[in-house]
This record gives structure tokens, sequence and C-alpha cells, in this order.
């Protein structure tokens, strides 16, 4: 008989899709919350193939901080022209001069928690019912028991410890007025199957992702990029590096890896050789031993 | 992280497993052994735990910090919820439902088992086959998980003595006859030492079997789909509506068994309408044929309604169309089962509405047995019901098909689900 095995990257990239077009009948007003990373632009990816040769059936969401790489934010604008799509921006800027968010003080602030109040805003404002984020259970300890269709009560906040048990592939997105959903397409893509996929599928990616020369410092152990939003410390000293970011987050929060990769193929050499997760270098997550459960407890993605 | 290379990995295949055990069985540390032996533990995470251990005043590295989530779960040292782990070797990509053995949370290995090819159960040698040890092989069975692994673990607090490992292994085989389980395998091992997790123990001479690992990555599951009975539920159904595409109409799903060609004779159910398969899409891609567990969107030589919920199936082989389902269900929720409640039903793509005509029995899952004269079903119960849906729906026997014989039941008022349900 003829083998009618599929590989895991088909198996993980068939049950996405349908996970998407799950979301898409069961939902009315869903998003796709975009951050300009390797993980959201998946997302997008498998959102074409799971409506083509429709446009995809919902917009783009970015919660810009103000703090992005502008590396990524022009790749978002491009993408969203090139496959016309929807794009809505959400600002954390707005949220501070409003006084819905108070900016955080001193060397190691970020705008990191801030976002989620953006978000919640623009969830409100745009009455979406269900925003798609590109979290995976391999990230991180409180993401390993995400469902994959995720219940957020009126306030947008996670019970954890009370979660709808997921049976099969049936998913149950039935809720009351005022609460929504978040889903997450790829939960159980690792890092390497990630990259693996942007391989196979010859996927774009944001020009940082591989490597650059760029001005750095080393604060705590961690490379970051120098910009004005990091206020330096006497004793910090600015250099040139040669240098790629593994995950893009906030410039504030990120940190960056000395490589020299310049082809997918190199980068995913360098995540196979590599013996730090890719969150090791995301200072948001250190605050503590829990700061990603608390954070997705108030609403965060 | 383990050497592969981008040529091997794109050819792997993937097993979803889950892990059960007692409280205290090991079943943590046997998974944190399983990353760690398997190199899959990164330096960060390893360095977490190592701190944590310190904190906690422990004397060794206590690997079970690793699938601890919440914070809840690190305080108490339990295991709330399930959780998802990864690894991969070269040869295959593993995912781990790692759920919690205490009696109240029966719901979510049920939940982590009903996804799994592969089940580890853990006893631990010295109490030998218990009661969680019997309800967590009915479990196994009556979610049809295709291969059962028995870990007999901390084989190194027995002296690794054979005869307790085989007295075990006879106890579990006399109960589990009684089971419709095709696929046992028994493995006498020690989590906390490493004995024949990834590597051969030193301390068992008279083993002479598989490591877990060995065994993990060679267990046969291409035969684990059913490749026979060709199901489509419609999902969702794309209209373009756009100059390129005017008159497209493609049906969007996630194929639910069998393989579809271009060109086969199709009915869509409930209707009964008849069609050929014109094209199999995918993006850009036009595929001859496709099989389970493939996403695709077929499109149809006629123009026929169909919409979300219905099943296109192969025309000489349908599924059975009917209002009277029989089901054996797990009951997730501490409000009970209500005799004439009705409920909203979730099969394959398809939501109707369901009353609960009949309570025949519910399963004593300690000893198997069938009690009829208690009819209140409450959490972590399983009973054997009739339901009645208001419209037919497209089914088979789950023993059949896990996809098109599955259904969760949905309180409507609290929209929880509340009922996990396999069709007999």
């Amino acid at each position: 008989m003829k083998n009618y095995n599929l590989t895991h990257l088909k198996e993980l990239e068939s049950e996405s899709i349908y996970v998407l077009r799950e979301l898409a009948a069961q939902f009315e007003r869903p998003a796709l919350l975009f951050s300009g990373g390797k993980d959201s632009i998946v997302c997008f990816h498998l959102a074409r193939k799971a409506f083509a040769p429709a446009k995809i059936p919902f917009p783009l969401v970015h919660v810009d901080t103000g703090h992005n790489f502008e590396e990524t934010i022009v790749f978002r604008d491009e993408l969203a022209k090139k496959y016309n799509a929807q794009l809505i921006v959400g600002s954390v800027q707005q949220s501070i001069d409003e006084g819905k968010a108070i900016e955080e003080k001193g060397f190691n602030a970020s705008r990191n928690i801030l976002q989620t109040v953006t978000l919640l805003d623009t969830i409100e404002k745009y009455k979406f019912d269900a925003c798609i984020g590109g979290a995976r259970r391999d990230e991180e300890k409180a993401r390993a028991k995400e469902r994959f269709f995720s219940h957020r009560d009126e306030f947008g906040q996670w019970d954890p410890k009370n979660q709808r048990p997921e049976l099969w592939n049936l998913f149950n997105g039935k809720k009351h007025l005022g609460e929504n959903f978040r889903v997450f397409p790829i939960s159980n893509w690792t890092e390497m199957d990630v990259w693996q996929y942007i391989l196979q599928e010859n996927i774009e990616i944001p020009s940082i992702y591989y490597t650059h020369e760029r001005e750095c410092f080393v604060r705590d152990g961690v490379i970051y990029a120098h910009s004005n939003v990091i206020p330096l410390k006497p004793t910090e000293k600015v250099e040139k590096m040669q240098v790629r970011f593994r995950t893009i987050g906030d410039i504030s929060c990120t940190g960056a890896v000395l490589s020299k990769a310049t082809t997918l193929e190199e980068i995913v050499e360098e995540v196979a050789a590599t013996r730090v997760t890719e969150r090791g270098s995301r200072i948001d997550d250190k605050r503590s031993e829990a700061a990603m459960e608390d954070r997705k407890k108030a609403g965060y993605f | 992280m383990t050497d592969f290379s981008t040529a091997g990995y794109l050819t792997m295949d993937l097993l979803r497993f889950t892990t059960a055990g007692s409280v205290d069985d090991g079943k943590s540390t046997l998974i944190g052994r399983l990353l760690y032996d398997s190199k899959s533990i990164f330096e960060d995470q390893y360095e977490a735990i190592r701190a944590s251990s310190e904190k906690r005043g422990e004397e060794y590295v206590n690997l079970a910090l690793l699938t601890d989530g919440l914070r809840a779960e690190r305080e108490q040292g339990i295991t709330i919820d399930v959780a998802y782990r990864y690894f991969a070797t070269p040869k295959r990509k593993f995912i781990i439902a790692d759920t919690p053995g205490h009696i109240q949370y029966t719901r979510n290995m049920v939940t982590g088992a009903s996804t799994a090819n592969a089940a580890i159960i853990l006893i631990d040698a010295r109490k030998g086959v218990i009661e969680q040890t019997m309800r967590h092989t009915y479990i196994a069975s009556l979610l049809r998980i295709p291969h059962v692994i028995v870990c007999v673990n901390k084989m190194d607090l027995v002296e690794y003595t054979e005869e307790v490992f085989e007295k075990i292994k006879n106890d579990y085989t006399s109960f589990a006859a009684k089971l419709e389980i095709t696929d046992v395998h028994f493995l006498p091992i020690s989590a906390l030492k490493g004995d024949n997790v990834v590597d051969e123990s030193k301390n068992m001479d008279w083993y002479k079997g598989a490591t877990l690992m060995y065994l993990l990555e060679n267990l046969q599951i291409s035969n684990d789909q059913n490749y026979s009975d060709a199901r489509f539920p419609v999902q969702y159904v794309i209209r373009p509506m756009s100059s390129d595409h005017h008159d497209y109409r493609g049906y969007a799903g996630r194929i639910a068994g069998g393989i579809f060609k271009k060109g086969d004779a199709v009915t869509v159910l409930p209707s009964g309408f008849t069609s050929k398969i014109k094209s199999i899409d995918i993006l850009d891609e036009s595929l001859e044929e496709a099989f389970a567990p493939m996403s695709v969107t077929l499109t149809l030589e006629d123009e026929i309604d169909i919409s979300r919920g219905d099943m296109i199936a192969k025309t000489d082989n349908l599924p059975e169309i009917t209002q009277d389902i029989e089901i054996m269900i797990c009951w997730l929720a501490d409000k009970q089962l209500q005799l004439n409640g009705k409920y909203a039903l979730r099969h394959t793509s398809k939501e109707v509405r369901c009353v609960v005509k009949d309570i025949q029995y519910k399963v004593n899952i300690n000893t198997l047995e069938k009690i009829k004269d208690d009819k209140i079903i409450r959490l972590n119960d399983i009973a054997c019901i009739t339901i009645k849906t208001t419209t037919p729906i497209a089914i088979d026997k789950y023993k059949k098909n896990r996809n098109t014989g599955s259904v969760i039941l949905i309180d409507e008022a609290s929209n929880i689900t509340v009922g996990a349900g396999m069709i007999i």
C-alpha cells in the first residue's frame, strides 16, 4: 500500500489551517494580532492558505508600542499592502497620552506590560470577538497550558484553573456578550518548526532576523540595540556588532544574538545548535517566576 | 538541541502521547528525564529549575519542576491542568499531553487522551496495580488510544528485581484482558535514575526489551488513521467574489477519514445530493488526491447548496444518518447530567441541539461494573446514554473513526463544555 503518512510539518500546518477555519466559522468579528514577528507572519501565511483564493476574512491588528524596530513597521506595512489586507494599529503612545497607561521609569523601563491596556481598548473599540495570536506552548510554562480556543471574560482575563476542556478537534467558541476568545493556531509548533516551515515555504521575514551590523551595548549579559528608548548607564559602551534577533518585540526588551547567519538555512543551523531558549533573551519574562502567568491573567496576548 | 539535519527534519513524523499516573508516581520526573536525556532542555531552563530546586531546599535538581507551569502547581507540587510538552529526536517529533493523576481531574486525562496515539501509564513498583491504574487504563481503552506503554517506575526502590516487575505485568495483563486494548508494552524503569528511559539500564540485565525512547521512536503509527472511510466535514465555504475567481465555490475542511481523489463520486449529507470532485486545492496548488488529516478545499462538478456542518462522503461508502444516538459519555462539569435536559451538541463541524432521552447505566471505572440503579451522573462519571438530536447528523462509530464518532455537549446557559461523548 502507498504510504499515506504526513510529515510532522504538514500535519502541524493542517491542524493550524483547521483552527483558523473554525475561528472564521464560529466568530463574527475575528482579528489577527500581528506583531511583525515570525510567529505572526507564519499565522498570516497559514491564513492565506486556509482561505485561498479568497482574501483572509479578518483584519491584521498591531499593538504598536512606539518602541518597535523600524524594519518591523516597514515590513508590516508592505505585507498588508502586498496581500491587500486590512491593517488596524492600536497605539500605546495614545493610551499613555490619554492617561490610561503610565510609563514605567528607570533604566529597564519597558512598554511591554502597557500593551495590555491598548490591546483591550482596541478589542473593545472594534468589537472583536476573537483575536488570533501566534503564541506557542513551547515558549513558556504558562503558555504550555493554553487551549487553542482560549476563553476570556468580559475584562479580558484568563482563568487558567477553569479552562474549558478541549477534546478531539471539537472547539467550543460559545460566549456571552462582552466575552471574547484568544485563538492560537500554532500552539503545537516549536521554534524549530516555525523556522523549518519558513524555510520550506520560503516565507518573507523582516531583515533584522538576518545578521546585520548594528550599534549595540551589553547589559546584564544581554546584547541590546542602541536606541533612544533605552537610556545608557554611564559605564555602558556602544559598539558595532554583527547580530540578528531571534524574536522581535520591543527594542527595550528584545536581546540580540551574535550571528553570521545570512540565509534561512544558516538561521536554522544556528537555532539547532543553540543552548538557550528564544525567550532567554526576553527580559519581560524574567521579572518573576510567574511573570507570563500574571500578564496573561490580566489580558496579555 | 538535538542535532538533526534539515533534510531529516522534513521527513520526520509526529507522535502524540499522553502520560497518566497517580500522585507521586514520578510522572513529571519521567517527562523531565525524557526532555533532559534527549537534550531538549535549554541551559536557561535548566538553570531556572536548578535555582528553584535550591530555593526549595531539595538535594538534587528536580526535573519535575520543568512541567509545573502555574504558580499554584509549584506551591502545592501538583499538576492542575493538561500541559503540553514538545521534544524531537532525529526520527520523530513528540507532543506530550501531561495530565494530572488525581481523581478530581479525570476530565483532563480524557482531554489529553482524545488526541493521543499512545498512552504511557505509570505504576509505582512498590505499590503495583492500584485503582488509579485501572481507571487510567479504562480511559485509554475507552478513548481508543492505539498504543499503551506500561512503565513500572521506581525500580531502584525495589532493588531492580525481576519478580516485582513480572508480578505487576501479570496483574495488569489479567485486568486489561477485559478491555479492548490492541497494543500493550511493559517496561521496568527508574525515571529518577534514568534506567531504561533514554539509556539502557545497567541494573536490570534480566530485561531484554527496548528503552522507552526507542519504543516511542519506533511505534508503528501509520495504521492509526482510518484510510478506508472517506469523510469530509465542511467547515467553511469559500466564495472569493473577485473578478479572478468569479464562480469559485470551494468547500474548506480537514479530511476526517479516508482518501479523496479527483473525479471521485461523492454524496453530500444530510441532503443526499451527489456530484464528482472537480478539484482538491490548497493555496496555489491543485492535488490529485488528499487523505486524512489534511486540510484542503474541495470543489465539485455541480452547483449544490452546501454549507458548514454538511458532510461530503464517497458515494460507495456512506456514514449513518440518524437522530437517535447512543454514546458513552464522560461528564466534565460540576452540574450533573440532566435526564431530559437539552444541550448544544457539536459533532465535526456541525452544531445541533439534543435532548438526553435515557441513561442506561453508569460505569464503575475501578471495577468496570455497570451500575444500573444509580443514574446520577456527576463530574468525572462515565455513563452510557441515549440522545436525540433536533436534525439528522452523519455519524460513524467511535471505534471506526475517532473524528466522526465523537461529540461534545455544551450547556446552553453557561456555554461550558460539559460532556465528551463517544458514539457506540
